[in-house]
């Protein structure tokens, strides 16, 4: 009955136009994100680059790019670096993104059952939190059919803010509406007056949500069977990501599986995994024993 | 090409998602209320019907009743779109034999998203 479209702003009142960034101030944000997550900002997505700081610079009155890089170089507001990374950070996810990668994990996890013990999924760049989520919704929902276990999840992020709200398992209207079938809506979530949504408890606790630079930062330890890391490898350069291939690789046990996003692939980028050939999209790890952790 | 019939008593909510229904690659039909709906569906059965649920002359809830009653074959997939935001309201709307449900406000990614979850694109 009321209208049905996301309100536009009459031009009287539209919001200013991103200034535009310099060469140099570009230059200095790019190096920040590289040294603070080894992420790469693609040249041609600087009109991105305004318009995610864009908040940020309201709130701290900052006009321009290079107002807010000179703030960050003098020093004089410790935490502004930290978030102007975490806004940089590509926080793009959604509830069962490409589904069909759902029915290859739970493939994967029921040939670890078949042993008896209880499967370790690790979700890298898990973002806001919607990847593993997912995961634990479908893991939940076959364990109410058939009784198998709920696999230990870890999920880590280089965002502190994007895990924040994982931790919270709070998701607006509009995030809810993106993947996630109505009826695991009912099942796992609780509606507030404010359209908010809330992840029930029982769901979110099968998650552990640490904060992790996939480049420097050792890996959560314990063996996982298998590694999501979706859509991150593209942002890193050829070094970066040579490195987070390894940690990747240290932190599976023999033979674990890995997927990658649907634009990314092993081939050529190292020799540390392989593609699985009965596995949709699914790479394994050679020689799983001998890898060693990162330096 | 599959059918997707627009239940809405606004014209501006079944102009807009036909626009974006249209780029989808489905063939739009519209009706204005739950008993022009069910007249649409007795003469040729759309593969989903998207529908509001306080309309008046029939609503979204009294269309779907009716349109089980009348037992049409094959079932068209329902895709609930509304205002109604509440989790009592979803349920029962699942409970009547919706597929899917779309709170508004809604735009183009939520309305791809749950037509690929009904299996439409």
């Amino acid at each position: 009955m009321a209208s049905g479209l996301r309100s536009v702003p009459p031009k009287a009142i539209a919001p200013p136009a991103p200034p535009m960034a310099s060469i140099q101030a570009l230059n200095v944000l790019a190096a920040l994100l590289e040294a603070r997550t080894g992420q790469q900002i693609v040249r041609h997505r600087s009109t991105r680059v305004d318009t995610v700081l864009l908040p940020l610079m309201r709130e701290r009155r900052l006009e321009t790019l290079d107002q807010l890089v000179i703030a960050i170089l003098d020093g004089s507001d410790p935490s502004l670096a930290g978030r102007v990374v975490d806004a940089l950070v590509n926080c793009e996810t959604s509830f069962f993104r490409d589904p069909h990668v759902f029915d290859t994990i739970v493939e994967t996890i029921a040939t670890v059952e078949k042993t008896g013990r209880r499967a370790r999924i690790w979700s890298v760049g898990c973002s806001t939190g919607q990847e593993p989520l997912s995961i634990a919704m479908a893991f939940a929902e076959r364990h109410e059919r058939i009784g198998t276990p709920i696999p230990e999840i870890v999920a880590t992020d280089v965002s502190e803010a994007a895990l924040a709200r994982a931790r919270a398992g709070s998701y607006t209207q509009f995030e809810v509406q993106r993947g996630l079938p109505i009826r695991h809506l009912v099942r796992w979530f609780e509606g507030r007056a404010d359209n908010e949504w809330i992840v029930r408890p029982e769901l979110l606790r099968h998650i552990a949500f640490r904060q992790m630079n996939l480049v420097s930062d050792p890996p959560p330890g314990g063996g996982f069977d298998l590694v999501l890391c979706r859509n991150v490898m593209l942002y890193f350069a050829a070094e970066p990501k040579q490195r987070a291939f390894q940690t990747l690789a240290s932190a599976m046990r023999p033979s674990g599986g890995l997927i990658l996003g649907a634009g990314e692939t092993v081939i050529g980028q190292t020799d540390l995994f392989r593609l699985n050939p009965g596995g949709r999209g699914l790479y394994e790890k050679i020689d799983g024993d001998t890898v060693p952790r990162p330096a | 090409m599959k059918t997707c019939l627009v239940v809405d008593d606004s014209k501006v909510i079944r102009k807009v998602a036909r626009h974006i229904l249209e780029t989808l690659d489905l063939e739009v039909r519209e009706a204005g209320d739950g008993r022009e709906a069910l007249e649409a569906c007795l003469e040729s059965v759309p593969d989903v019907v998207l529908l509001d649920w306080n309309m008046p002359v029939m609503s979204g809830m009294d269309f779907l009743r009716a349109l089980r009653e009348a037992r049409i074959e094959p079932r068209p997939r329902i895709v609930f779109c509304t205002t109604e935001n509440g989790m009592a309201h979803i349920r029962a709307a699942i409970d009547a034999g919706a597929d899917e449900y779309i709170m508004k406000p809604f735009d183009r990614e939520t309305l791809e998203s749950k037509l690929q979850l009904v299996g439409m694109i």
